[in-house]
């Protein structure tokens, strides 16, 4: 890796936040703790009516939208880094994982009776198996294959639950119960541990608080050796191979690690509508997720959460335009790659792989440096003749 | 089960190739945009969507009814012409605004795709919101719902023994082959063929010889988009029935196609096309329809196992890494 060449590559127009950045990485740790906690406040203070009036806009519930659409899309944004941001695996049939955590509880909380907070394990369990049994064999596929072997496994779940009596084929579960109360008590005016039908506040606390656990999570992976075997094999796999790193066992394990966190994001999107069927882990929800990551900028939490927001909210502010909405947000997802292909808020590492032409897949083919581009690296085998 | 296998084998085969033709003619622009652009063209699902619009519109502003025998290849041609024709249109304008300005900054293959879902989204979105309603003199929510358009008259051309073949069937399998071996020659004959097996494998030295690159991709472009126009009338032909999502499952299968015969491999998508079809018609004869879809994508797995780049692997890219 080059890291001379950010400054040239593609970040190097627009707006950037590498001043941010800078100051963030000099300040000291007190100074980060503060930032910390009032990001949490603020998420914590994010559902009440001020923000909301804004924020919802055509009468819809901001907290609802928050908690059915906001966070839910974070939350699998997250998990779905893990796998695209930074395993550089393409990941398309993401929404598979969502299924199985939707339907492990939709079968064991409907039919055997089971607790939440259970199945929210087995579900994690289940989810991340699902992503072994998937990775294990097709994991050793680059690229594009794997691409469509996981749009087609997400197919594969889709379709198997809409043929499977047992959960109703296309009708889906009804009837599964929300999470247990776990304390009556009341913080201005909400009661923020008793789940129900009538307040989604609980549940975007709920899920806040799956959220700031995957942050933690992620942001330890990353730093630590496995985070680095996720570069390498970003960066280069054959090279991370040759350098030592199982590169496999790495890949799998981001595989099982994006899956779990995709499955516990079913388990509360389907306590909380009481319902699912097979309609609601449909490809669009793949692809929404993936274009949330990398809007925001693959491989960069920050951005990941920025991106699912766009990605998640945008639709909905603009209801009072029905049937154009998704019109224009197909246009938007266009032009915001036209302007920013590196995502709104990339990690700097990230960039400089992008205009170096390795990570996110490399570049497109049939791109030659010319005067129009921006310099040296624009593709891969261009760097290879420069050298 | 097996039982219907055997009683349903020829039907099933018959079906399946001839859904295996349009397939392949789909799969022929996925592959050939990939072997040029390293790109997965997503929203060439939406240019054959496009196709099977402008096939209904000729239907009806022609007025056609009741055809059949001979007359319907003619209305074929017709059909083939005006779909290929919108379709190829479409597609180059999709690569100028989607794929080009991004080309231009060199940005990565993860954020073309994500352009590619964009344009998918818009142009199904423009479909059911705009262009349907104002064509087809339907209020806005029936947009959403299939158009039909029943004007052949379906009658069994071949019978030997357990093996009928309609018109509809023929002509779509007929049809399809005699645009893959135009497309093969023009591929390989013609200069601007030779163009994009150039850039297909090696872009800077293509450069280096003289290759115009823009020229090259607006015409693979242009190419993909016609066989897709093709497919669509071949599809409206068939099926009689146009809906603004029709692209997307047939889209997905197309590429799936592609890569089982070996994504930018154009015979490759003719296998892979035709495999695919008939796996499907078998499955759904063996496990019920409902499963097909199972059964088509569980087979291209399998495949992928055995064969991580497709049937025919990917020749035209043999020389990248």
């Amino acid at each position: 890796m080059n890291l001379s060449k950010t400054s040239k590559g593609i970040g190097g127009r627009g707006f950037s936040f590498d001043p941010l950045r800078d100051r963030w990485a000099a300040a000291p740790g007190s100074a980060r703790w503060g930032v910390y906690a009032l990001l949490i406040v603020g998420a914590i203070l994010l559902p009440s009516e001020a923000v909301g009036s804004f924020m919802a806009g055509g009468g819809g519930d901001w907290a609802t939208l928050l908690s059915d659409q906001i966070t839910i899309y974070i939350l699998l944004g997250l998990g779905l880094n893990i796998v695209v941001g930074m395993a550089g695996l393409l990941d398309l049939g993401y929404v598979a994982f969502y299924a199985v955590g939707g339907y492990t509880i939709g079968i064991f909380a409907s039919k055997f009776g089971w607790h939440f907070w259970e199945t929210l394990i087995l579900a994690i369990l289940f989810s991340a198996l699902a992503g072994v049994l998937l990775g294990a064999p097709t994991l050793r596929l680059r690229g594009d294959y794997l691409a469509i072997v996981t749009l087609g496994f997400g197919e594969i779940v889709k379709k198997t639950v809409n043929n499977t009596q047992y959960v109703n084929g296309p009708r889906g579960i009804q009837g599964i119960p929300h999470p247990p109360t776990l304390s009556e008590f009341e913080i201005l005016g909400v009661q923020p541990l008793k789940y129900g039908l009538l307040d989604s506040r609980p549940y975007y606390y709920l899920l806040l608080l799956f959220i700031i656990v995957a942050i933690i999570f992620t942001k330890r992976m990353e730093r630590s050796r496995v985070g680095r075997a996720w570069a390498s094999i970003r960066e280069d796999e054959d090279a991370a191979e040759l350098m030592g790193v199982p590169t496999f066992k790495f890949k799998l394990a981001a595989f099982a690690l994006g899956a779990a966190i995709g499955g516990s994001g079913g388990v509360v999107f389907a306590a909380k509508q009481t319902s699912i069927n097979p309609e609601n882990f449909t490809f669009l929800v793949s692809a929404l997720i993936l274009a949330a990551v990398v809007l925001g900028g693959s491989g960069n939490i920050p951005g990941v959460i920025l991106g699912a927001f766009v990605v998640a909210w945008l639709p909905e502010r603009f209801r009072e335009l029905s049937d154009y909405r998704m019109l224009i947000f197909g246009l938007a997802l266009m032009t915001m790659m036209i302007f920013r292909p590196e995502g709104l808020w990339p990690s700097r590492q990230r960039k400089a792989e992008l205009a170096e032409g390795t990570g996110g897949m490399g570049s497109m083919g049939a791109e030659v440096a010319g005067p129009d581009t921006a310099g040296p690296g624009t593709a891969g085998h261009t760097a290879e003749v420069g050298k | 089960m097996l039982d219907n296998f055997v009683n349903q084998f020829w039907p099933s085969t018959i079906d399946g190739l001839s859904l295996g033709a349009i397939y392949a003619l789909i799969a022929l622009g996925y592959t050939m945009v990939y072997g040029v652009l390293r790109l997965i063209n997503f929203a060439h699902a939406e240019i054959f969507m496009v196709g099977t619009f402008a096939s209904v519109f000729t239907v009806q502003a022609l007025g056609l009814s009741d055809v059949g025998g001979l007359g319907l290849i003619g209305v074929v041609v017709v059909l083939a012409l005006v779909s290929g024709l919108v379709s190829g249109g479409s597609a180059v304008l999709l690569e100028a605004a989607a794929y080009r300005p991004l080309r231009k900054r060199g940005a990565s293959r993860l954020a073309a795709l994500i352009s590619a879902i964009g344009a998918s989204i818009f142009i199904q979105q423009l479909f059911a919101t705009i262009v349907v309603p104002l064509l087809f003199d339907t209020s806005k929510e029936a947009g959403k719902l299939p158009v039909n358009e029943h004007f052949v008259t379906r009658s069994n051309v071949i019978d030997f023994g357990p093996i009928t073949i309609s018109n509809d069937r023929l002509i779509v399998f007929l049809g399809a082959i005699l645009m893959m071996i135009a497309l093969d020659q023009f591929v390989n004959r013609t200069k601007l063929g030779r163009g994009i097996r150039s850039t297909a494998q090696d872009p800077e030295t293509a450069v280096l010889m003289g290759v115009n690159i823009d020229r090259v991709v607006t015409a693979t472009f242009l190419v993909g988009g016609i066989m897709a126009g093709v497919a669509a009338a071949l599809y409206i032909v068939r099926f009689e029935q146009a809906w603004y999502f029709s692209g997307f499952l047939l889209g997905i299968k197309a590429f799936t196609a592609a890569v089982l015969g070996g994504i930018g491999n154009i015979r490759g998508a003719l296998v892979g096309g035709f495999a695919l079809g008939l796996f499907e018609a078998y499955g759904a004869s063996i496990f019920g329809s409902g499963w097909k879809d199972v059964v088509a994508f569980s087979v291209l797995i399998l495949v992928l196992m055995f064969r991580p780049t497709g049937i025919l692997g990917e020749s035209l890219q043999q020389a990248r890494a």
